[in-house]
């Protein structure tokens, strides 16, 4: 007792351009310890875990507040490589392997075994020719240390997913100062019986004086491997606690749990649409994007309603409005006033009056280098022939550019647009002002069936306010029915008649908006 | 399980097999004798061997197909015009020139490389467009500064107009001298023994580099550049490497062909050696993203084969010469297109495999 902490994290404090992400962090870790480290999303654990590994993206975005102690040494991390020299490891939620290495030269990749050539001398020591028989013990104390067993010749493009991650992991643990390992949901892919066999190593590396930094979202996990768990939420630690001390029931509290007395928004506490006709089913949905995959959802959407979709980042909640519009691969099927809707073909969507507001903007969302007035009437124009005046007897059209700018002028002045004039480029303007124009783009095409993915993501909160309005307006105006898909839960429950929770690619429960946020919290947790 | 192996098979190797079948029909019809083919495959063999070999590593470093490696070839033929021109004869010419082309398509390829750092995942059509611009440099070189800048003193080389490089300079103070260094004939059939020794080595120095630490890194860079890059292996430098080793064995590659023809087309020899090669490597088997030593050998027989039996089969069928030289040349832009588009349409069935798999394991879970 007594011995001074391996890690300590000290009032961290971290903005991105002026916005609080990371607030008076405090964090201490003995050797050997396990912490668990939950929250929602966008609550700070990446961010927070990004700092301790010195991330590029830390420095680029203009540095950290308070101090990082590692083994009562002061440190300042200049990019991951040094802090893996420092002896923390990490495993990333995205694997970071060659297909077509074998397990052995991904646990080894840039540190192998060499042996010297006559090459080397003349010209550097990448000339070394490999020593594969000691690459494959090195491997294999690295797998044995471990305690799961991987085949350690197999490529890693043939293995299943959770050989993978503990290819990754085995990669950790082959280093030899390592110290602090940290993981960043390593058992969301695995199956329940991996998932075991990585906690009982977890175990096994605790008693070897590794500290692991754990972050889960299974928080039975937790319970039954860490020490102590640390709850953040909103950039704060909001609770501390042993592990012995606590439940599943109280984290998801803190996890969740925001100031519900002094809210006064009105919510859509009841389900009062039970009756009303059901415009879209969705039935047997599979949807193969990557980071979001959806697995055999069922979803009714009811006429002129708005219809959230929520939960964690990853469970699948985007692929929905994307497999059904046809930007990714999906299949099963989708019916939409009685009629077929196939799948995989964006255009007959468009055409069956769906329109889809893309998460990504810039990408999907915008003619970048096109004018406001472009990006406005473009699909307008492209599926339903507006905006256009016809000669011959629709033999040639020409671009109205009169109407073009007079709906632009309408939308900018509606959605209270912020730009120079209507023929200004889309790329110049701020993030919330171009989502006013995805927006605009949607409205101008009229649809029956509005798809909106998160709306809000990446803007100012006045701008943020503006669009849920333009959205609840468009709905009782016209009468369109919306699904909106969301990661934050305060948005969606303000904005919506029901929210779906999706969780493991699967929809798991239909809630009121106003049902309590601790329900909504356990069926985000259900399935992954 | 094997039916669909076979299938696999039968696709991987189309190309091959498209080739052998037109080898087999055209052969008989050509009315060639056995003992003239052999000895034609086996000169170029020796021929070619070495410059198809030189664009093995960029394929390894996951740079595809470098069609660049005519700046190497441009490198090469520099060398042995400036040794032509000194008098230098035999091996210890062609060595010269090997020694003068180096450090010149090693300055090619690091320029090369580093526009290919600046166009990853676009290498190939940068690559190729490349070659043009540094053709047009060549060509201010050979045609203007060779005679003022660069001394040439020989009539034979030089223009009559006093600069520039005749379009055509004889090498037979080196023609096949390397090839019957140490003769050997078996059966009739004449083998370039020392040319055989030098592809020989390549074909080591390949295998033995795959194992070195460079190599592996290479590999790695090949697949993932961004793991390579977070696992610390420099990506850049890696890549220019296998950019500067590819275009320097092009260089000496080119020396080889040339000492084997006798004589350089000064502004044409280099201009279609890149497209050749690239669909001979392809016709072997190889793919933009995966290329063996088998691959060159095998791509050198089938598509040399096809080189010289369809002109002479084209004659016999239609009674003009011309059929057979028009349908070599459009053989190999065909062959690269076809590689081209089996890469890609790979790449999707890749993909959508993942996403039959996503159906399937939901089918089961509904029904189990």
């Amino acid at each position: 007792m007594g011995k001074a902490p391996l890690l300590e994290m000290k009032n961290i404090k971290k903005d991105f351009f002026g916005n609080q992400v990371l607030t008076d962090i405090n964090l201490t870790l003995k050797e050997g310890e396990v912490i668990g480290l939950c929250g929602e999303n966008g609550a700070g654990k990446s961010t927070l875990m990004k700092i301790l590994f010195g991330a590029d993206v830390i420095r680029e975005t203009g540095g950290y507040g308070g101090d990082i102690i590692l083994n009562g040494e002061k440190v300042s991390f200049q990019s991951p490589f040094d802090a893996i020299a420092k002896g923390i490891g990490m495993v990333h939620q995205e694997f970071s392997l060659i297909p077509g290495f074998t397990a052995t030269e991904n646990i080894l990749l840039n540190r192998e075994s060499k042996k010297k050539s006559v090459l080397s001398d003349l010209f550097s020591d990448r000339m070394d020719t490999l020593d594969r028989k000691d690459m494959d013990t090195r491997a294999a104390e690295a797998i044995k240390k471990m305690g799961v067993n991987i085949d350690q010749n197999m490529l890693t493009s043939n293995m299943p997913v959770g050989h993978k991650q503990f290819t990754e992991i085995a990669r950790e643990l082959s280093k030899e100062q390592l110290k602090l390992l940290i993981l960043d949901e390593p058992t969301a892919v695995l199956t329940e019986k991996e998932a075991e066999a990585l906690l009982e190593s977890i175990r096994g590396m605790s008693k070897r004086g590794i500290a692991v930094i754990f972050i889960t979202h299974r928080l039975g996990e937790i319970l039954s491997v860490c020490d102590r768990v640390i709850t953040m939420r909103d950039g704060y630690v909001v609770n501390e606690s042993e592990t012995k001390d606590t439940s599943i029931a109280e984290i998801t509290k803190w996890m969740v749990g925001r100031d519900v007395e002094g809210s006064d928004a009105d919510y859509v506490t009841e389900d009062t649409g039970v009756n009303k006709k059901i415009v879209m089913s969705i039935r047997k949905l599979w949807v193969d994007m990557p980071g979001e995959t959806v697995r055999n959802v069922n979803l009714d959407v009811r006429e002129g309603e708005i219809l959230g979709i929520g939960g964690l980042a990853g469970q699948g909640k985007l692929g929905i409005p994307n497999g059904v519009m046809g930007l990714y691969q999906a299949g099963g099927t989708v019916t939409f006033d009685g009629i077929d809707i196939p799948l995989n073909n964006p255009r007959r969507c468009l055409d069956s009056s769906f329109a889809f507001v893309s998460e990504d903007r810039r990408g999907v969302g915008l003619l970048l280098d096109e004018s406001l007035e472009w990006n406005i009437s473009f699909p307008a124009m492209q599926i339903q022939d507006k905006f256009l005046k016809k000669y011959l007897g629709g033999l040639i059209k020409w671009r109205d550019d009169a109407a073009i700018k007079e709906v632009t002028d309408k939308y900018i002045d509606e959605l209270k647009i912020k730009c120079t004039s209507s023929t200004q480029k889309a790329k110049e303007l701020s993030g919330g002002n171009q989502q006013k124009v995805c927006l605009a783009k949607a409205f101008a095409l009229e649809p029956k069936l509005l798809f909106v993915s998160e709306p809000t993501r990446g803007i100012d909160v006045g701008a943020k306010a503006l669009v849920l309005d333009a959205l609840k307006k468009f709905n009782k105006e016209k009468g369109v029915t919306i699904v909106m898909v969301s990661s934050e839960l305060e948005e969606l429950r303000r904005t919506c008649d029901r929210i779906a929770i999706v969780s493991g690619g699967k929809v798991s429960g239909i809630l009121p908006a106003g049902e309590q946020l601790e329900k909504f919290g356990e069926l985000m947790l259900q399935n992954c | 399980m094997s039916n669909k192996n076979i299938g696999d098979y039968l696709r991987r190797f189309s190309v091959p097999i498209m080739f052998v079948i037109i080898c087999a029909v055209c052969a008989p019809i050509s009315g060639l004798s056995p003992s003239y083919l052999a000895n034609e495959i086996v000169t170029r063999m020796g021929r070619n061997a070495f410059l198809i070999l030189s664009l093995l590593i960029p394929i390894m470093a996951g740079m595809g197909l470098n069609f660049s490696m005519t700046l190497g070839a441009m490198a090469g033929e520099i060398g042995l015009i400036l040794v032509c021109d000194w008098q230098i004869v035999g091996i210890p010419g062609m060595v010269l020139a090997m020694i003068i082309s180096i450090p010149i398509s090693a300055l090619l390829g690091l320029f090369c490389g580093k526009v290919l750092n600046m166009a990853k995942g676009r290498e190939m059509i940068t690559s190729y467009i490349i070659s043009f611009f540094i053709n047009g440099i060549y060509q201010l070189v050979v045609l203007y500064l060779m005679g003022p800048v660069i001394p040439i003193k020989h009539s034979t080389i030089k223009l009559p107009r006093g600069y520039g490089v005749r379009n055509t300079v004889s090498l037979l103070s080196m023609r096949q001298k390397l090839d019957n260094l140490i003769p050997l004939s078996i059966a009739g059939v004449k083998i370039p023994v020392a040319t055989f020794i030098i592809v020989f080595i390549l074909c080591l120095v390949i295998i033995w580099f795959r194992k070195t630490k460079l190599g592996q890194d290479m590999r790695a860079v090949g697949q993932d550049m961004e793991v390579a890059k977070d696992a610390g292996i420099d990506v850049e430098r890696t890549r220019i490497i296998s950019m500067v080793l590819s275009t320097v064995f092009a260089g000496i590659g080119m020396i080889i062909y040339l000492q084997n023809m006798g004589n350089i087309a000064t502004y044409s020899s280099h201009s279609q050696i890149g497209m050749f090669c690239i669909a001979a490597l392809l016709v072997g088997g190889a793919s933009v993203d995966k290329a063996s030593i088998g691959n060159v050998f095998l791509g050198i027989i089938l598509f040399h084969t096809m080189f010289i039996v369809a002109p002479k089969a084209g004659t016999v069928i239609t009674g003009d010469s011309m059929i057979g030289e028009y349908f070599r040349v459009f053989v190999s832009y065909a062959v690269i297109t076809v590689a081209l588009i089996m890469y890609e349409t790979n790449k999707r069935k890749n993909k959508s495999r993942a996403s039959a798999q996503l159906a399937l394991e939901q089918e089961e879970e509904v029904n189990g």
